[in-house]
């Protein structure tokens, strides 16, 4: 008989922190991680700013280091595709033809970038890995004219980076405002301004003709200088691996809210999967967040060493453009009315109340971490289904901290 | 031949909260316990350098307002991942309604 064996699919975030989480839940028998990369896992969200900003040509931000995975007796194969899940036999299948049998199977691939689907679009770069960035980087040098597609996160984050360096930016988004998925009208508003007052000229409501050797046309006859292109249209969850053998897929890999899927020897966390969500109404959510990654790798990894933990994070994530901090923490579009919190000149927490006076996300803009003090404390009285005074959360000198203990 | 600085009055902090105190270069974070107790630790968290007085404190422990790394801010120690290093602390007294640290400078 082998010994009972924990095998990660996956080498980012998710897949890292689970790695480490099996030894901290004393478990003492082999963990095998598996990346279809070839560095160790390291950090993604620098790849969009720091890794573009910075002078020095950027080295990856390592999350465990091959130094960590010996100490803790990670076996780590990299550069390796699994290919096949043998469930009856809870055997894994490499590409080199190597069979990794398990006890418990955790799937943590990731999302991709969605390909942009025009003639011509085989131009557009790409962002997922640090190559990836380093290329785009190589790319962004004074005076380029960049035209990035998509005004999401990564879109937007790219164009700040671009702007540091001395790039002429446009970005070219189809809906009729930035950011329409997730975040309120208002704050977008602030970061378009930010983004026109470093030059960026960002078109909404526009949609491509075609792309021609060093421009974009639009349908409108729009022509838009392109020496760079780089698509950010959103990522699609990776699940072909787990689709093809057979485990339930809905929007992702289809997970119990113990992030089991639909075999109980196999998990699934990060971008790739999608779970319900117990505090909102067990709806059902696919979360791209560098936290959710991690929160949700603690706990699948008790529950695949025997724990019966329901996953119940508020949904968290931040983005960084400029000298300016977003950070949107729970469900805002649950919520049916906002409440305003202006805790300094320059900062807007939007507080999402639903019809019965729960709240059920906040949203917030400042500079710096001026916002996080306070979008955290609403995010763990989000998480404890707390029904605030509108007063009190409008009030800037009200300390939330003392809603928690109430 | 270490001195100590005073850093500000007592009632300068809330309880169960923290101050950012710059001084020759240096930054730190000054915390009053819950329990009514003064602490200091090294002004930047040990993960991505960001000013932990942005942070959140919840009893004995401070959170770091970028990536939620959290420490003990009574003796530094990091309370797992993100964060792997612990801080560094300064001794810290209170005499006449003043808080005053010692940062072996």
């Amino acid at each position: 008989m082998t010994e009972a064996s924990m095998v990660i699919v996956g080498g980012g975030k998710a897949g890292a922190r689970a790695a480490v989480a099996f030894r901290e839940n004393a478990w003492k028998g082999p963990v095998t991680l598996i990346s279809d990369e070839t560095l160790a896992p390291y950090d993604r969200p620098p790849l969009s700013k720091a890794a573009i900003t910075d002078d020095a040509e950027p080295q990856p931000t390592y999350l465990l280091d091959e130094g960590m995975m010996a100490s803790l007796e990670v076996n780590f194969l990299r550069g390796a595709a699994a290919t096949a899940i043998y469930r009856e036999a809870k055997t894994l299948a490499l590409a080199d033809g190597k069979r990794i049998p398990y006890d418990r199977l955790l799937i943590a691939t990731g999302a991709e970038p969605r390909q942009l689907l025009l003639a011509g679009s085989e131009r557009a770069l790409l962002l997922r890995d640090i190559a990836d960035a380093v290329r785009i980087r190589n790319e962004f040098s004074e005076g380029r004219n960049i035209a990035i597609i998509g005004g999401g996160f990564i879109g937007l984050e790219l164009a700040s980076s671009a702007a540091k360096r001395g790039c002429r930016v446009t970005v070219i988004e189809a809906q009729p405002r930035i950011l329409m998925r997730g975040v309120p009208a208002e704050i977008a508003t602030r970061i378009a301004a930010r983004h026109a007052e470093a030059g960026v000229t960002i078109l909404v409501g526009a949609s491509i003709a075609h792309i021609g050797p060093d421009k974009i046309v639009l349908s409108d006859g729009r022509e838009i200088a392109a020496d760079i292109i780089i698509a950010g249209i959103g990522a699609a969850p990776r699940f072909k691996l787990a689709e093809q053998s057979g485990l339930a897929i809905e929007n992702g890999i289809a997970c119990n809210t113990y992030l089991q899927t639909s075999d109980p020897h196999v998990f699934a966390i990060g971008d790739c999967c999608s779970f319900p969500h117990p505090i909102f109404g067990n709806e059902r959510l696919r979360l791209e967040a560098w936290r959710n990654a991690s929160d949700q790798a603690i706990v699948a990894v008790e529950n695949m060493l025997g724990g019966q933990r329901q996953y119940e994070a508020v949904p968290w994530f931040w983005s960084d453009q400029y000298e300016l901090n977003l950070q949107i923490a729970g469900l805002p579009h649950l919520g049916a009315s906002v409440v305003k919190r202006v805790p300094k000149d320059d900062a807007l927490i939007l507080c999402h109340v639903s019809a019965e006076g729960r709240l059920m996300g906040a949203s917030g803009i400042g500079q710096g971490n001026s916002i996080a003090r306070d979008v955290r404390l609403l995010e763990m009285l989000i998480g404890k289904k707390a029904t605030p005074d509108a007063a009190q959360l409008a009030d800037p000198s009200f300390p939330l901290k003392s809603l928690l203990k109430s | 031949m270490s001195q100590w600085i005073e850093v500000c009055a007592t009632d300068d902090i809330d309880d169960e909260d923290v101050m950012r105190f710059d001084h020759r270069g240096q930054t730190f974070a000054i915390y009053h316990s819950p329990d009514n107790k003064f602490y200091a630790t090294d002004g930047l968290c040990t993960h991505e350098k960001v000013h932990l007085a942005d942070g959140l404190v919840m009893d004995n422990i401070i959170e770091c307002p970028k990536h939620n790394g959290r420490f003990d801010y009574r003796n530094g120690v990091a309370k797992g991942a993100p964060v792997c290093v612990n801080l560094k602390t300064y001794p810290v007294k209170v005499e006449a309604g003043k808080v005053l640290i010692n940062t072996g400078a």
